[in-house]
């Protein structure tokens, strides 16, 4: 249920962005305290916040720009910039840091070209630094869109990497006989 | 055939999903169609070392426990356990025919919060309801005064399991008392320390046990509306909530007139948005209210003006837990376990270099030792023990010599550590505690709101010559500039979070000084961690001339011709360790040495 509503917003987005964001106030708009929830939304619609959205949502919510600024730029999840199309989070949280986080981040960054806190030149990765995802035991730890992976070394970070390449080279394929076909 | 159909329960937490469990789930259920087998989900075991994990419940009721299964398995577990009636032997871990000693696992823990965690389906309220769920809030709503409910939960000792270990009853008192009708109970979810799963476990093992809890806790402040807090990086938690708190709906234990009572109470979920200090309570309300998660000074305390304003008693997750059992079983039975200040259990999650990392349940009481070497197995490594770090962030690390200290408030704080939320993190020789000192500091950093002086800018400072020492540039004044910093960080600093974050560094230079001494005075890591001082160097006996390692090398700094050895070039190598993952004969090795400076 909870990813149909997400699809739906999705759907709506690439059609007219800037209904999406009244429609995400509109869910909000009997809530106190909306800001958070509006732009949480609006982050999982669009994959960032950028400074048009928050203007638009401003617009129709009633919380000055301002407000929503100062919010984006204080947490951490919000970014304003967009992201590739695969998002990897590796953990450095306590357990994963004594299990040799660095080193999946090194070979992330070496596999993937992309800066952590970046995305990769080919749009293809974004890699970000987190704290704990909760799975200590299986340290060190990284998720990939929305799987979590454990247990990582060096190789199998490899492994996981070449598979979304080999995957997004498949998509891309395919994409171009469809538009062939159209 | 037999009379009662085989059980079959697949762990689905975050932790078995990370290893695989819903690819062996889908197994099992292809492979099951069409038997009578019951197939079932449920929450974390516990023993998150050995997932995923299946457990076989035969028709008498006995329990097999089946260890790092997968979907390979399956078959034969299907045909010669569930057809044949004969327990796979080498995949056994726990049950009759194990021959492993992962039942001391779970012997020397007592479960009664984590009871229903790994055994109940957590998206099934029936499955709740059977084992006594909701019971402990029909007898209040049904047979108790909110007073009643607030002196039982006294009687029981119950102390706040968020860290601080706050009396439970008093902050309810103190917020039922308030004046005002409008008032909030809060869930603070938000995980802060990072390097612990307890809450989260709870949340996707047995939410209705929380949920439950904020209800008696509604009850007996006064409070209409409830609103849980929770880390964004939990969403399969945050689903679990979701339908918990749907199915409690309708069976009309939440909503408007609970029970046919007068008592109303809905609840709210409110998803973090990634700031360590939101885990703060006063931060916490500010964040719900759609502001910047800023810590204000108290008093005011939340039970007196909370939420929006309103009186709030705000709890920890594993602290609501608590609260339905306490209601259904008594106080009584409650507080025999534990120690005379501190009650109960406690959870822990059990992470780090130990054999047998997973959801830790204990009487309070227990000792550190009996934790990490009966329960958790000891070092996984093979190494010596070193010390466990409690209380993430604002905690301490304790020495292997201390390992015969009772895990209590009183106990811990007595040698300089916390008792947190629960994060237990295992260290052996292998961690440099001055680089584990910078970890804390790094993100204390990071996470100070910036609000006060000290924290922000003592914090940055501290952190600083931290870095310093391990790279090799440490002053000999170093290691009194940061005590001294730290005793002002803790003075000038409004919230818990400035106020504790020197305690990594302090416990680990007053028993670990030798560490930072090495590093400032003869400029070597002994536990060969810090990047600075060590040298990654290729032994040419050993070394093949593969060429593996010079093509895994960010750097570029491998050079050698095929099929001779290889060498590194020190001014080039970025000391990422790449190479040594790399390397299939083991000739690639880390070294330290002191030296001694000018
Ligand atoms: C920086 C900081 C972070 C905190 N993070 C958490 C947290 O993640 N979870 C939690 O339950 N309490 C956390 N606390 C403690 C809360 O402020 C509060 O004391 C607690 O939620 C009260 O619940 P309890 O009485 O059940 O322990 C944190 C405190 C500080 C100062
Ligand atoms: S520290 Fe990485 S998952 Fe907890």
């Amino acid at each position: 249920m909870e990813t149909n509503i997400k699809t739906d917003l999705k759907n709506l987005a690439a059609e007219n962005p800037v209904f999406a964001i009244k429609e995400i106030v509109r869910r909000h708009s009997m809530q106190r305290g909306a800001a958070i929830p509006i732009l949480q939304d609006i982050q999982n619609t669009f994959g960032y916040v950028s400074k048009e959205m928050m203007q638009r949502a401003a617009e129709f919510s009633g919380i000055p720009v301002g407000e929503l600024y100062s919010i984006v730029t204080f947490y951490a999840q919000f970014r304003l910039e967009p992201i590739g199309k695969n998002l990897i989070q590796v953990c450095h949280g306590t357990a994963c840091h004594l299990a040799g986080a660095e080193k999946i981040t090194e070979s992330l960054q070496f596999e993937t070209k992309a800066q952590a806190g970046g995305t990769s030149p080919d749009g293809l990765f974004t890699v970000e630094k987190v704290a704990c995802l909760g799975c200590c035991s299986l340290a060190p730890v990284m998720t990939l869109n929305e799987e979590t992976h454990g247990r990582l070394t060096p190789d199998k970070v490899k492994k996981i990497i070449k598979e979304k390449r080999r995957q997004a080279e498949e998509e891309k394929s395919a994409g171009k006989g469809a538009s062939q076909d159209a | 055939m037999h009379s009662a159909p085989y059980r079959v329960k697949v762990g689905l937490a975050t932790c078995g999903i990370a290893s695989g469990a819903a690819k062996v789930y889908s197994a099992l259920e292809q492979a099951l169609q069409g038997t009578d087998v019951r197939l079932e989900r449920t929450g974390c075991i516990g023993m998150c070392y050995c997932e995923p994990l299946v457990e076989v419940i035969a028709p008498g009721g006995e329990s097999y426990m089946y260890g790092k299964v997968t979907p390979e398995d399956v078959p034969r577990l299907v045909e010669e356990h569930l057809k044949q009636g004969k327990p796979v032997r080498e995949l056994l871990i726990m049950g009759e025919g194990a021959e492993t000693d992962d039942y001391s696992f779970l012997q020397g823990q007592h479960r009664i919060l984590l009871k229903n965690c790994g055994h109940i389906d957590p998206e099934d309220i029936e499955s709740y309801m059977a084992v006594g769920g909701y019971e402990g809030l029909k007898k209040a709503l049904t047979s108790m005064t909110p007073e009643e409910v607030i002196e039982e939960i006294k009687r029981s000792g119950l102390r706040g399991r968020g860290g601080a270990g706050f009396p439970t009853h008093a902050k309810w008192s103190f917020t039922r008392q308030a004046p005002g009708k409008q008032k909030y109970i809060v869930c603070n979810a938000d995980e802060g320390d990072p390097g612990a799963f307890m809450d989260r476990s709870i949340l996707e093992g047995d939410p209705h046990s929380v949920l439950e809890g904020m209800l008696i806790a509604g009850y007996a402040i006064g409070a209409n509306t409830g609103y849980i807090y929770i880390r964004a990086e939990y969403p399969l938690a945050i689903r679990r909530l979701k339908v918990a708190i749907q199915q409690a709906q309708e069976r009309g234990f939440l909503g408007e007139r609970i029970l046919g009572t007068d008592y109303s109470m809905q609840i709210i979920i409110r998803e973090g948005a990634g700031a360590f200090v939101c885990g703060e309570e006063t931060a916490l309300l500010m964040s719900i209210e759609g502001k910047r998660g800023m810590p204000r000074f108290r008093p005011p305390f939340p039970a007196q003006k909370g939420l929006f304003g309103h009186p709030t008693s705000i709890n920890n997750v594993e602290t609501f837990a608590n609260v339905p059992r306490i209601l259904h079983q008594g106080a009584a039975a409650y507080n025999t376990l534990g120690t005379e200040e501190s009650k109960g259990t406690k959870v822990f999650a059990l992470a780090g270099k130990v054999r047998r990392g997973g959801l830790v349940e204990i009487p309070m009481g227990t000792t550190i030792n009996e934790i990490v070497f009966n329960i958790g197995g000891g070092i996984s490594t093979g190494k010596p023990f070193k010390a466990v770090q409690t209380g993430g962030p604002s905690g301490g690390c304790i020495p292997a010599e201390l390992g015969d200290t009772p895990v209590d408030y009183e106990s811990l704080k007595k040698i300089g550590a916390i008792m947190g939320s629960g994060g237990l993190l295992v260290m052996d020789e292998e961690t440099c505690m001055v680089d584990v000192a910078k970890y804390f500091l790094t993100f204390t950093k990071e996470e100070s709101c910036g609000k006060c002086t000290f924290c922000r800018a003592g914090t940055y400072q501290m952190h600083k010559i931290l870095e310093r020492i391990t790279e090799g540039k440490g002053r000999e004044e170093d290691i009194d500039t940061l005590e001294e910093l730290a005793e002002k960080i803790k003075a000038g600093s409004l919230c818990g979070l400035g106020q504790t974050a020197p305690n990594p560094v302090l416990t680990t230079i007053k028993y670990f000084r030798k560490e930072y001494d090495a590093h400032v005075k003869e400029k070597y890591c002994p536990a060969k961690k810090c990047k600075a001082l060590i040298e990654y160097r290729i032994d040419p006996e050993v070394c093949t001339g593969c060429t593996l390692c010079a093509r895994q090398c960010p750097a570029g700094a491998i050079s050698g011709e095929k099929k001779e050895a290889h060498e590194i070039d020190q001014s080039t190598c970025i000391r990422c360790g790449l190479c040594i993952n790399s390397c299939k004969y083991q000739a690639i090795t880390v070294i330290s040495e002191p030296r001694v400076t000018a």
